[in-house]
């Protein structure tokens, strides 16, 4: 059974976003980091960099295989996580603590498409 | 359930993957291990201590008959002309083209005129049929054992230790590198021969399904750490063997694979010699090679290999190495840009990462001369 956290949102493509005031923080969740195993690399944007909802903004790579990041939200890029381009296995040690990005949304009613963490629990359980 | 999870294959051992957690996926036709645990630590086993892969999917190929050493010789292209008994060689079949049909080993057998092919599993009919066209003519039987026979690679510094202390098969210590005793286990006929697929030393069981599953269960027992066909994967790569598919096709020659030495152009025949000989006159035009980014990102199999912008090869497998932790790769490039040294950017997703020409060996082997 994958970690959940209470107070998050999270998006089908199982990324999980924390809010406070107009930016997100992005980040896999467990049930991404398990089904992808062990990682080895994480393909980040840089800071400034645009994203858009839905669209690919980097990649988590495990030993086996490469898969792509999806925004769940829409802005601009205002800090990466750095620990991670030496460290990617903090994502499977702890994907709640370690997240990717820092978004500054445009666009906050975006937020209302992603899943509460109840609804994210079914939805794993269907996947 | 798809149609085609239902008719994967099952080796004798799956049951026991099912239960020791092992994450299964298809691979050549069978629903196969990927990984139990993860493979960062059941690589970290085979290299720093051991561990054990079932193997059964292989194919076994069993040739004999009063031509056998003739036609060996006429399909391989290593030589088995007068090689001792108990002997194991590495080479291909070769197409009329040079192309490789399999990479394999072939063991001499003890019993006079009798040859074992090991053989790829995805390649088992094919190599099966190949071997029964080119069979016409000559004095041979060639039968096809593959799914009678399993097998287990026991892998890794320890493997000796484990061989004589968990299994008492005290031969397999004196087994050299690449020879091969016959055993009996339970009044069952046991192979045993020191050779592998990780670049560490190790051995490869091979016997039927019930003397597989008592092995299995006896070296779960003690401790061996089960490895599955990921780890297998990161463990010849990193070992700078190639994999059928990726470095080894139809329309790769082994001289552009780097393995001429497994082709003895000196034999009087074999199929694919001419065009070897002529490729070899002419020279190669593109060539297999190591590359290390100076980047962590990741290079993965067809993903596009360039010089100033513009393509000059493409990659044929590629890790984040575990043992070296360097990001490398195998790709075929150009025979202009192969040298030792030359710079070439790899394509990752959007960007370009800058990588050297290296060798292909990336982690030094620890086999048991």
């Amino acid at each position: 059974m994958s970690k959940t956290v209470a107070g998050l949102r999270y998006s089908e493509s199982h990324e999980w976003v924390s809010v406070d005031g107009n930016i997100a923080t992005i980040g896999i969740t467990d049930y991404a980091q398990h089904a992808l195993g062990n990682l080895s690399y994480v393909d980040m944007p840089e800071e400034g960099d645009e994203v858009v909802k839905g669209e690919e903004f980097g990649a988590v790579e495990s030993v086996k295989a490469a898969s792509d990041l999806y925004s769940p939200v829409s802005g601009k890029v205002t800090e990466i996580n750095s620990d991670l381009e030496d460290a990617p296995e903090r994502l499977n040690v702890d994907p709640y603590a370690n997240w990717i990005i820092k978004v500054e949304m445009s666009d906050l009613s975006e937020l209302e498409d992603l899943m509460d963490e109840a609804a994210y629990i079914s939805f794993c359980e269907k996947e | 359930m798809t149609d085609m999870e239902d008719n994967l294959l099952k080796t004798c051992l799956y049951d026991r993957h099912i239960a020791a957690g092992g994450q299964m996926s298809p691979f050549a036709g069978y629903d196969m291990p990927i990984q139990y645990t993860s493979i960062i630590d059941e690589h970290n086993a085979v290299r720093n201590h051991v561990g054990m892969f079932d193997v059964s999917h292989m194919g076994e190929i069993f040739v004999s008959g009063k031509d056998a050493e003739k036609f060996v010789n006429h399909v391989f292209s290593n030589d088995v002309s007068g090689i001792p008994s108990g002997k194991v060689l590495y080479g291909m079949l070769l197409n009329p083209q040079g192309g490789v049909v399999d990479d394999l080993l072939v063991y001499k057998e003890f019993e006079p005129d009798h040859y074992l092919l090991v053989v790829n599993a995805a390649n088992i009919a094919k190599d099966f049929g190949w071997l029964q066209t080119n069979a016409e003519g000559y004095d041979v039987t060639v039968q096809n054992g593959s799914f009678s026979w399993g097998e287990i690679a026991l892998q890794g510094p320890e493997a000796e230790k484990v061989m004589t202390d968990v299994l008492h098969l005290d031969a397999a210590a004196s087994l050299t590198f690449y020879t091969y005793c016959e055993m009996q286990w339970n009044g069952k006929r046991l192979i045993v021969s020191r050779t592998g697929y990780t670049g560490e030393d190790g051995f490869e069981l091979y016997s039927s399904d019930d003397v597989i599953c008592s092995i299995w269960d006896i070296l779960i027992g003690a401790g061996v750490m089960p490895c599955g066909l990921g780890c297998r994967d990161t463990l010849r790569f990193e070992a700078g063997l190639p994999l059928y598919g990726h470095e080894l096709a139809d329309d790769i020659t082994p001289l552009e694979a780097g393995l001429g030495i497994f082709v003895k152009l000196d034999k009087p025949e074999f199929i694919g010699k001419e065009a070897l000989v002529q490729q070899k006159a002419a020279g190669l035009t593109r060539k297999i090679v190591g590359i290390e980014l100076d980047d962590k990102a990741i290079p993965r199999a067809g993903y596009p290999v360039e010089a100033d912008g513009v393509q000059v090869g493409e990659v044929t497998t590629g890790y984040r190495s575990i043992s070296l932790d360097k990001s490398v790769c195998f790709a075929m490039v150009a025979k202009e840009y192969s040298a030792l040294g030359t710079r070439l950017d790899i394509h990752i997703r959007k960007k370009v990462f800058p990588g050297t020409v290296c060798k292909k060996r990336f982690y030094e082997t620890r086999y048991k001369k």
